[in-house]
């Protein structure tokens, strides 16, 4: 794919620019010119979001006299809405990608696991569960990960607490969420969503399923890797954020455009409270509905939360469109496909089905609450 | 040299051994350049990311595509 085409160029760049300023000045200014560098960034960075959606007004305005549609019709709705949301979301997303980069620079999968090697259920759940959220971790490293805490002393439950927080509390989930919601939702999502990694691995753990990890998993002799892993000084951070910026949003904003896209139709075509019909309070079987309907589906967070704002913004339960985006999250049918090589479908059916459950409740409280 | 580049066939796996051909044609370097997939073989290695590279049995890299000016200096 074309982005990581550009990243090899990009690094030799970097490299020879940082050899040459290492040899040229001493560390110190290295630093100071990142830090510098960064700071005017996000200022410009503030600058532009707080003035977007003059910005979007007037380009909608200037489309629609270019065009001839109609700025309050179906089509001009639509057309704001994804002007309006695009940057602000892509922007959003390059900032926190950003930040959580450089927490995330402090922590790898090694360090966790020699934190949760041992420790009992219950702290090891919750404790495992918040690491899931800052340890960097890509879905493919799934197995791999998984094994290597098995094999060395992490609990079945814990690992599985890790596993589920992993992907769900996810950073760009949260942002976007606060972005668009406020931090009520924000904290409410981050708050159930490690309620349920904690709870389920629990579960998982006391129903003692060792025996269900497929055999060969106990026959490897997976050693303990102590690699010196990770960026040393803030100006290594810094760029590791940078990096993770590039990665993630180069991976992303085609999913993110095409889910804006998705919920600028919702939000222009659909008419209001035409979800409250089928995702509304009323309807109880919205919930354990909209969780079916998320697992085969799949979405990194960053492209399903514009259609949950159309959704909610169409009559949608606030409950239901939670749970339906936990679903498509957590459950993610690739994954189960490839955690299928270390464990046993009892196990799997175990894993789906306490996460499920866990899911739907929340959807129901919160239909219940608000 | 022998060289293994582990993963299960994402394209960052791909990316990694890219990076690795180019750094051994780069340095003029003859190697034995290995792609392992096998999910058993990788945890062997006690690795808990992939992708990850291999040089004549000591792990250099975990979790991420390596930058091809440090492939080069581990070929050394």
């Amino acid at each position: 794919m074309k982005p990581d085409e550009n990243n090899n160029d990009c690094h030799d760049m970097v490299i020879s620019a940082r050899t040459k300023s290492e040899i040229a000045m001493p560390m110190r200014s290295t630093f100071a010119m990142h830090l510098a560098a960064s700071a005017l960034l996000i200022a410009l960075w503030w600058l532009i979001y707080m003035n977007l959606a003059t910005f979007a007004g007037l380009f909608t305005q200037m489309l629609a006299n270019l065009t001839g549609f109609s700025v309050s019709s179906h089509l001009g709705s639509a057309v704001a809405f994804f002007v309006f949301e695009t940057p602000k979301v892509l922007m959003l997303l390059t900032l926190v990608v950003f930040g959580v980069g450089i927490v995330r620079s402090f922590f790898t999968p090694e360090r966790t696991r020699a934190i949760l090697a041992g420790k009992r259920e219950s702290a090891g759940n919750v404790l495992a569960s918040v690491l899931g959220i800052v340890t960097p971790f890509c879905s493919c490293s799934a197995v791999p990960l998984f094994l290597g805490f098995v094999t060395t002393g992490v609990p079945l439950g814990v690992t599985f607490s890790f596993l589920i927080a992993a992907p769900m509390v996810n950073e760009i989930a949260l942002v976007l969420l606060y972005g668009l919601f406020g931090w009520k939702v924000a904290a409410i999502y981050m708050g159930t969503g490690l309620s349920i990694a904690v709870v389920a691995g629990w579960v998982i753990g006391r129903l003692k399923m060792e025996r269900h990890l497929e055999e060969w998993v106990f026959q490897i002799q997976a050693g303990k890797l102590d690699l010196a892993d990770g960026p040393k000084d803030w100006t290594a951070r810094i760029r590791y954020g940078i990096e993770a910026v590039r990665d993630i949003v180069g991976k992303v904003w085609l999913y993110v455009m095409l889910g804006i896209a998705v919920g600028a139709g919702i939000h222009g075509y659909v008419p209001e409270g035409f979800m409250a019909a089928f995702m509304g309070k009323s309807a109880w079987w919205s919930v354990p509905l909209s969780v079916l309907i998320g697992i085969p589906m799949y979405s990194n967070a960053a492209g399903i939360i514009p259609i949950v704002q159309a959704l909610l913004g169409k009559g949608a339960a606030l409950g239901t469109v939670l749970a339906f985006m936990m679903s498509v999250i957590a459950l993610s049918l690739p994954e189960m496909i490839i955690l299928r090589k270390v464990l046993k479908p009892r196990l799997i059916a175990t894993f789906i089905g306490v996460v499920g459950t866990g899911i739907l409740l929340v959807g129901y409280i919160f239909n219940f609450l608000m | 040299m022998e060289i293994k580049v582990l993963g299960p066939g994402c394209p960052r796996c791909q990316q990694t051994e890219k990076v690795v051909m180019q750094a051994l044609a780069e340095a003029g370097v003859a190697a034995n350049v290995e792609k392992v997939t096998d999910m058993m073989k990788i945890a062997g290695y006690g690795v808990m990311g992939t992708p990850a590279v291999v040089i004549d049995g000591e792990v250099k890299s975990v979790g991420k595509i390596p930058n091809k000016e440090d492939v080069k200096s581990w070929l050394k």
